[in-house]
This record gives C-alpha cells, structure tokens and sequence, in this order.
C-alpha cells in the first residue's frame, strides 16, 4: 500500500477530487493547512501599511491506495492541479505498513479496496 | 397623494380630543409628538451601542473579542446609572457658576409639578425623557475610549476609567455648553456634541492609547509598522450601518422637538455628509494605495457623522457635503498619522471621534448659516474640551495605572484577552474541540491542569 499526500492550492479541490473519482479511486481525506515552500508568503495591505503574511492556505489530500494504483493517483493529482505558476503544491508518496477497516476488521490491500 | 391626505387627517383627527393648548402655547398633541419623537431618538441613539459593538468587535482580532463586548455591555449599564446617580444633575445643574454645578443625587426632580409638562422644555419633551435621551449620550462618549485600548487594557482598569469618566469628566464638561455653562454664555456652538460627546470621548481615547502603548507586534523589531487587521470585516460594516442609523436620532433628537422643518434638515445633512465621508475617505485613501481599503472607508462614513454633528442644524446640504468630503480626507490622514507615531488605535477612535469632531466644531465657524458663530470662539471650545479632558484622562489612567496597572501581562496578550480575562471564547470555532467528546475533554483538561487552547486559523 502507498500513501499519496498532496499539497495543494485551495481552489484545485474540485478538480482533484472530479479526476480522482473518474479514476475509480474511492476515499480521499482533506484537511485546511497553511504553509510556505519556495513561493513563500505574499504581502497583504491593511490602512495603508503592507505586512507579509508567511503561511498560505493550502490543502492536504491524503490518499491511501494498492501498490498498483499509486502511479495513477500521482498522475492524475499531478495534472488536475497543475497551473503552471508557482505555489502549485506538491506530491508526496509513502509506504504503507498496514491498514485496517474499522466496521469489517479487514487487514492489508482488503481494507483500502471495495 | 391621496393616500397621504388621508393619513394626514387621521393622525389630526386622533390629536383632536386634545388639542386644547397648554400653559406656554404648545398644545397636548403637540407635545406629545415632540415627546414621541424624542424617545425614539434616545432608542436610535441605544441602538449606537449595537453600531460601537459590532465595530469594534469586527476590528480587533478573534481572540479579544469577549473583552471587547464586555467592556461595551459594561459600559452602557454604567453609564446609565452613574447618569441617574450624579451625571444628569451635573450636566444640567439649573442655574449655576457655569463651570461646576451640582443639582442633587437622583432623578427626584422628575415628580416635582411642572417637571413633565410642556412648562419643562417648551413643550419638546418630558423630564423623564430629558434624562433618558441625554443619558444614552453620555454612555456613547465612554463607549469611544474603549476601541482605542482595546486588545491590551486591563478589564478591571478599564472599568474603573470608564466608570469615573462618564460620570464626572463627560458630565462637568457638559455643563460648560449644554447645562448652559460659561462656553454656552460665551457663544460656542455645539449642536450634538462634535465636541460634546465625540471630541472629549477621542481625548480621552488618545491619552489611553498613549498611556498603553502599541499592542505587542504592531512594530515589528527593526520598528517597522505591522498592521493587525480586524477579524470581522462584516460585523465592522454592519457596526458602521448600525451607527449611521443611530445617528439619526443622535443629531435628529438634539433638535430637542419634533420641528418639522429644523428635525428634516438636520437628517439630510446628517446623511449627505455620511455618504461625503464615506466618498471622501475612498478618494484620499486612492492616493495611499490602489487597492481600496474597506475600514478605511467604514470610518471616513463615521468620520463624516462626527463632521457634521457639531453644526447639523445650522448647515446648508452643500455645506454638509463639504465637511464630510473634508472629514473623510481627514480620517485618512489621522489614522496614517497615528501609526507614524506610534499611538496604536486599533478601531480608528481617535481618528474618526477626536480628529473629526475637532474638525467639525471648527467646521461651524466656517459654514454656519448662523453669523454668530466664529471661528475663534469655535476654537477656543476645542480647546477649552481639550485641556480639562487630556488632564482629567491622565489623572485617573495615571493614578489607576500607579494602583492597580493599566495593562495586561505580555503572555496575557498573547494568549487573547479573551482566555486570559474571561477564560472563555466568542466564537465556538476557537474554542470547540470539534467532533470530540466535549465533557470528556473538558474534564480531563481540568483534572490534568491544562487549559485547552484553540489551534485554528486564527491563532497566532
């Protein structure tokens, strides 16, 4: 199993979760995170004066998937929220030890596939 | 048309019964409709309360807001009641030496004959509704102070400041114009309280926020200013509607009757230089930056309030629009000048109260239809205000700040006011421990001595 983490620009929700549903891929978690990388932060104005603000809001897919599926997950992440302009996010991929169904008990591969 | 006609004569046909006239001319019906008018003026003028609420709260950061909201719940109860306790009979202390005068505790007067007839007031309200009107005034200068020290003022502190302020500096001031002291003998105009109420409010606003100091990272290290915006911009603009609501029975009731042609006049030059403010505000603030600021804009609104508040009866609509025009610019540059100088005032307080309300009293010895009222004799109410405010304001800061401390702990300012005064949250997304058992959690907090602390987006 392989974790597929991705960072990504907020507004690119709907995209990734469209090609991720048409490529068969059933469970994704989200959470609001903030965070910088090489486009750091932006500048803001408020009464005249402008302050940086560091950390964006971005958003984290977490995407737990078989072997076989994890290449296709970054592909079709990859061009869903891909711009072209800086800011665009990140993809991370991870080895998964275990994993478990709650309701069924189901280990392994079984608990990540329907 | 027709419809009015008819409406018309129904309201002469319910006054008919009694439209014997009174003592001094003005009939029952009459009175009543002045008195009518005059308590819903004091209800507009209450509802400024929800306008300073809203705006202050929309101001300053998320974790401050139950302080906020406290000190402005505080604030008009106390104003109230020191108003009934010793303020109306300060402010209005009948014939006196023009610059302290003392009626009596209480509102006794009221049941004495003649206290709630036409005699009282020529017919323009009761006593009862005399107190009430002016004691919704005198809770909204205080309420001013509060937006300035927000953020990092001791509750405890502030209550006590406002408290003292409200009954004895708000209400002896007073007195020199509006109990018919020596400013009044003098000539000074103050129609409803550019000075009165607004300007002594900014002083004391000022003095505050420079006994304070700036709220910890508004100058960053290398001293550069830092801006700290607000956490509501929607509560702010709602608080600012509010306001200018409000003010239409702030200046519309200081008519002090219902005159058809005087209480008309002064609603729309009230509104025209409200919306001049607004205007006014948004062209200078387009030479600061292009990208419009929406607190700027608020405020240049507020500004222009404040602007014509001094002279809303004697002022042409051209001359109205003028000073709002003028106030919005001057709102602009006051807030920009109080950054430069480090007074830290995160709502625009004193900018919009005191810096406006010096320019709209000023402002009726420029434009007032009236040729008694000068520029000089203008001048000198500012500054008479002024002085007995600024010293008023730093004796009793001065004194709490030697007794008791004006500001909170830097780890209290920090964490928000909110937990470290009030131990509790404004808004359940701060505080919630979202889909987990709340009562467990809040148990095992307690028990563990730890207090839970929020990690939304709003923290710093």
């Amino acid at each position: 199993m392989k974790k597929i983490e991705a960072i990504i620009k907020p507004f690119k929700l709907d995209d990734a979760k469209e090609a991720l549903t048409a490529a068969g891929i059933q469970g994704i978690t989200v959470s609001e995170i903030k965070g910088f990388g090489r486009q750091k932060g932006h500048t803001e104005i408020y009464r005249g004066a402008e302050y940086e603000v560091d950390f964006l809001p971005k958003l984290k897919l977490e995407i737990v998937v078989v072997d076989e599926l994890a290449d296709k997950v970054e592909q079709v992440l990859a061009e869903a929220c891909h711009t072209g302009k800086i800011g665009d996010g990140k993809i991370f991929i991870s080895e998964v030890s275990d994993a478990v169904r709650i309701r069924t008990g189901e280990r392994g591969d079984a608990a990540v596939t329907s | 048309m027709t419809r009015r006609i008819w409406i018309g004569l129904a309201f002469c046909a319910a006054l008919l019964p009694s439209a014997a006239l009174a003592d001094d001319g003005v009939s029952a019906g009459l009175f009543t409709a002045n008195n009518v008018w005059m308590m819903l003026a004091a209800g507009l003028v209450f509802l400024m309360h929800l306008g300073f609420a809203s705006l202050e709260s929309g101001l300053t950061r998320a974790k401050n807001t139950v302080n906020i909201l406290f000190k402005n719940v505080f604030i008009i109860c106390a104003g109230i009641l020191t108003y009934w306790a010793v303020g109306f009979n300060l402010m209005s202390p009948g014939d006196f030496n023009g610059i302290l005068g003392f009626a009596g505790f209480g509102l006794g007067a009221g049941f004495d004959p003649g206290a709630n007839t036409p005699a009282y007031a020529d017919g323009g309200y009761t006593y009862w509704t005399d107190f009430l009107f002016q004691a919704m005034f005198a809770a909204t200068a205080a309420t001013i102070v509060s937006g300035a020290v927000a953020e990092r003022i001791k509750l405890k502190s502030f209550m006590l400041f406002s408290a003292l302020f409200v009954a004895f500096v708000y209400t002896i001031a007073g007195s020199w114009k509006w109990g018919g002291g020596w400013l009044d003998a003098m000539g000074f105009y103050d129609f409803a309280g550019s000075t009165l109420v607004h300007s002594v409010g900014g002083w004391a606003a000022l003095v505050g926020a420079a006994m304070l100091g700036a709220r910890l990272g508004k100058y960053g290290k290398d001293g550069r200013l830092t801006p700290i915006p607000g956490s509501n911009m929607p509560l702010a603009t709602m608080g600012v509607f509010l306001l200018w609501l409000g003010w239409f029975g702030f200046n519309g009731g200081s008519v002090l009757s219902a005159d058809p042609e005087l209480t008309s006049l002064v609603l729309v030059t009230t509104c025209l230089a409200a919306a001049a403010g607004g205007v006014g505000a948004m062209i200078s603030y387009s030479f600061v930056s292009p990208k419009p600021d929406l607190s700027m804009a608020l405020n240049g609104i507020l500004a222009g309030l404040v602007g014509i508040t001094a002279g809303a009866d004697v002022m042409t609509p051209l001359s109205a629009i003028l000073i709002g025009l003028i106030a919005g610019g001057i709102v602009v540059g006051s807030v920009l000048f109080f950054d430069k100088i480090r007074i830290d005032d995160p709502v625009g307080a004193i900018s919009v109260h005191l810096s406006c309300g010096i320019w709209g009293t000023l402002a009726v010895g420029l434009f007032s239809t009236n040729p008694e009222h000068t520029f000089g004799i203008q001048l000198v109410g500012v500054l008479a205000y002024g002085g007995f405010t600024v010293a008023c304001a730093a004796i009793i800061f001065g004194v709490i700040k030697a007794t008791m401390g004006l500001r909170v702990e830097a780890s209290e300012e920090l964490e928000g006011l909110d937990l470290a005064e009030h131990g509790m949250h404004a808004y359940d997304l701060q505080a919630s421990v979202g889909p987990f058992d709340d009562a467990h959690l809040r148990g095992g907090a307690v028990a563990g001595g730890v207090q839970i602390t929020s990690s939304g987006p709003d923290n710093e």
